[in-house]
């Protein structure tokens, strides 16, 4: 596919892999944020080709995994009503909850729908007008816009059985939190290119001056990767801390400005609760009052939240911060395994520990 | 993250607002994906799609750079020393 | 008839409710009675051309000594949407089984067909699937000696289920399975992969990809035999790569013979629809299941007549070499990486869905 293939050249990826080696004099601590960048990492093998040279730390940047628990609960609490269709990225119906998953609700009855797209979902909507589709709306800013053009349609289109439950997490005040902790080891951020693509890097040039650390926007596939990587060495080397864009082909400096218009319309940035983390201040995003109607959280009135239970044995929240690598956790290839997992890293696709378990399970 | 997939864009089908809408092609398949964030774009243009909705134009000259710097970097095989 | 089961098509009858309306499957239609007897007689028994021994309604067929030592399979078929692009229940349901026969070295001969049929289904719904099984069955020479049918009460069943067993004939040497692979044995694919999980995961969660991609439902009989005879002892095993994908049909391989089996990721043959959609719903053409294609272990010296063999065959013209059968190692099933070294291929969880991660 052409942007795709071209990029995973194994050629190039050499090459720049030797300039990486040839430029580091010594042993950087880079964090990729996004969760696709890690699974990318691991699958073609890149962590482990500058192992001695660069430690790559995983970061936070999996939406499905920082989902709080009790947006977990509470999905599947509406699921099991008789009028609610629950509906949600694929990935995310996999996430245990306190006690299960939301396909573990289906098995037993409930309402859930994966769906490709929060527009599909909004579709569902307009064909089952006896039922209320309700979307899970997970995902960074890169999805945000994605779920606020979901509720325009339906406002525009008069379709009054839809809603969303909202849990939309922002990268930067994430990688702020990080940053502050007296533990953090991290000396360079690659930055999630689809987040950039959205939201821009402009607000990432007071962030690397403030912490006086580089920030490189970076893609997916190996040679945006690895473009990354030297781009943080390089600057590392040098002594510098600026902003870099590696992931130009689809990232501008200011972002797409429509896009952050329509998510602007729609959402008000809100603190949140971040699975493993707990509250990020302004970490997330909820929808503003004129578009209260579509929030299912009032829509159904779902005040009385039971009680979370976190498996006690599952460390992910000090894996999310990048304080652990996986195999590090006790429970992790035991008592923790992607078919029956115990905390969310180890569900979602891209959640470092399930990138970990597939790819170097022995490494 | 995002699973963002570049597809091209085949023919619109809806120029404006919230009902922006244009077949983009992906391989072998094509859908109709959300463009009311990248009303610019023209067909034949490529776009990044993340669930369903393209959030940039994928630019062709920078999309080059990268192939550019790897021609800088010169033809020198040192690599094969690892 | 056919208008009715067409979400937006005009229906004109009259509205009053007539009972024994005789164009959906009733409880009546299970009882033994009248109409089930019709139902029989009159609309299945006919629907399968070419099954001259169903014809007598004997409770058991007389089979014709067969010539050789007898195989049999069976399985039961349940899909949703029960018509895809490229296929159906019924033409699932006759090429499933052939297929387990085919790749287990036998020729396949005899099919039973069991309905187990939902209240209410439409009686043109169950005329196509017959008509598809008799057409599946001609293609891939097979003869519907025996059946059943039952009608479970509406909710019971997804409108319709299907249970075929087969009967074939071993075709000596017989291959000897994969319990015999050894280090250097080389593995093949018999066409692009993933195509028929797609086009069902397309279908059922109506993900309005255009061209709709297509199933590769088939039968392997004729390509299967080919590499029996041509092949012999050369001709390790062979297996459908139907649920869980040519990554599950590795796992087995691997745990059967004790060894390791490293494919080659971009050798693997995968058409533009099925590697489009694989991209754009973040799924792993390895693990999506497959109807017409298998995946085939052979002696490194049996390589280019394998592929020369099941070229000549439309079904398998596109099959390729994707990997060899290693000493223990790593993990039991890996890939070669972009930057050398290997990584685990696992098996897969579950149900294929859309991901945004």
């Amino acid at each position: 596919m052409k942007y795709l293939d071209e990029y995973r050249d194994p050629q190039g990826a050499r090459r720049l892999l030797q300039q990486i080696r040839r430029t580091a004099t010594q042993r950087w601590i880079l964090m990729e944020v996004c969760g696709g960048q890690t699974h990318s990492l691991l699958r073609h093998g890149i962590e482990e080709a500058l192992e001695g040279c660069i430690e790559l730390v995983h970061g936070p940047g999996c939406p499905v995994c920082v989902t709080p628990t009790e947006t977990i609960d509470l999905a599947q609490a509406l699921s099991k009503r008789d009028d609610v269709m629950l509906t949600s990225f694929g990935d995310m119906l996999r996430v245990p909850g306190s006690e299960q998953s939301l396909l573990d609700v289906r098995a037993g009855g409930g309402r859930v729908r994966a769906v490709y797209s929060p527009l599909d979902a909004v579709e569902l909507a307009r064909r089952n007008p006896e039922k209320e589709v309700v979307f899970l709306a997970v995902g960074f800013e890169t999805t945000a816009p994605a779920t606020a053009l979901a509720v325009q349609r339906a406002a525009h289109d008069g379709i009054g059985n839809f809603s969303l439950l909202v849990a939309h997490v922002r990268v930067q005040p994430a990688m702020e939190a990080l940053v502050q902790s007296s533990d953090c080891r991290v000396q360079a951020f690659l930055a999630a290119g689809h987040v950039c693509a959205v939201m821009g890097y402009a607000s990432y040039e007071a962030f690397a001056r403030q912490f006086g650390l580089p920030v490189v926007v970076a893609g997916f596939e190996p040679l945006d990767l690895l473009a990354g990587i030297l781009a943080c060495v390089r600057q590392l080397e040098a002594g510098e801390a600026r902003v870099e864009n590696e992931y130009s082909r689809g990232v501008q400096r200011e972002g797409n400005p429509v896009a952050q218009a329509i998510v602007r319309e729609v959402y008000e940035i809100c603190d949140r609760p971040w699975r493993g983390f707990g509250t990020i201040r302004q970490g997330g995003l909820r929808l503003r009052k004129a578009w209260r109607e579509f929030d299912a959280e009032a829509r159904f009135s779902c005040t009385d939240s039971l009680p979370v239970i976190e498996a006690s044995q599952c460390l992910s929240g000090e894996i999310l911060s990048g304080r652990i690598k996986p195999p590090a956790c006790p429970a992790f290839g035991n008592a923790c395994t992607p078919d029956r997992p115990l905390g969310a890293p180890m569900v979602s696709s891209e959640g470092a520990c399930a990138a970990f378990y597939l790819y170097r399970r022995n490494g | 993250m995002c699973l963002g997939i570049p597809g091209k864009i085949v023919r619109w089908v809806h120029r404006d607002g919230t009902l922006a809408a244009a077949e983009v092609e992906f391989d072998g398949v094509r859908r109709v994906c959300h463009m009311a964030c990248v009303p610019e774009a023209k067909e034949g243009d490529y776009v990044i799609v993340h669930a369903g909705i393209a959030i940039s134009r994928v630019d062709p000259v920078e999309a080059r750079r990268i192939f550019e710097q790897l021609e800088a970097l010169g033809d020198d095989d040192g690599w094969r020393d690892d | 008839m056919a208008e009715e089961h067409t979400p937006n098509g005009y229906n004109a009858r009259c509205p009053i409710p007539v009972s024994g309306s005789s164009d959906r499957i009733t409880l009546a239609h299970g009882e033994g009675g009248k109409l089930m007897r019709q139902l029989i007689a009159d609309r299945i028994v006919p629907a399968l051309t070419g099954a001259e021994l169903l014809r007598h309604m004997d409770d058991a067929a007389r089979l014709p000594d067969i010539g050789g030592r007898p195989a049999v399979s069976t399985d039961s078929f349940v899909v949703s949407p029960l018509f895809f692009p490229g296929g159906d229940i019924g033409s699932l349901a006759v090429h499933g089984t052939v297929n387990d026969l085919a790749v287990s070295g036998a020729r396949p001969m005899y099919l039973t067909l069991s309905l187990i049929l939902e209240e209410g289904l439409h009686l043109s719904v169950l005329d196509a699937v017959l008509h598809s099984v008799a057409d599946a069955s001609a293609e891939a020479q097979v003869q519907v000696v025996a059946g059943d049918t039952k009608v479970v009460p509406r909710g019971a069943a997804d409108g319709l289920f299907i249970n075929t067993t087969g009967v074939g004939r071993w075709i000596e040497p017989v291959p000897r399975g994969p319990t015999t692979l050894v280090p250097g044995d080389v593995v093949i694919v018999s066409g692009p992969i993933g195509r028929h999980g797609i086009a069902v995961l397309c279908a059922r969660e109506e993900l309005d990809l255009h061209p709709p991609p297509i199933s590769d439902c088939a039968p392997l009989h004729a390509p299967a035999a080919a590499l029996v005879e041509r092949l012999g002892g050369r001709l390790r095993c062979m297996r459908d790569a139907t649920r869980g994908g040519v990554a599950a049909v590795l796992h087995e391989w691997a745990q059967a013979c004790g060894g390791r089996i490293t494919i080659e990721e971009s050798l693997v043959p995968i058409s533009p629809p099925v590697r489009g959609a694989c991209e754009l719903l973040g799924l792993d053409p390895l693990h999506v299941a497959n109807e017409g294609t298998m995946v085939i272990a052979v002696a490194p010296q049996a390589v280019e007549e394998a592929l020369e063999t099941l070229q000549s065959f439309a079904q398998t013209a596109e099959a390729a070499r994707i990997g060899e059968v290693q000493p223990n190692g790593l993990a039991p099933v890996t890939i070669r990486r972009l930057l050398g070294g290997e990584r685990p291929l696992d098996e897969p969880l579950g149900a294929a869905l859309p991901r945004i991660c």
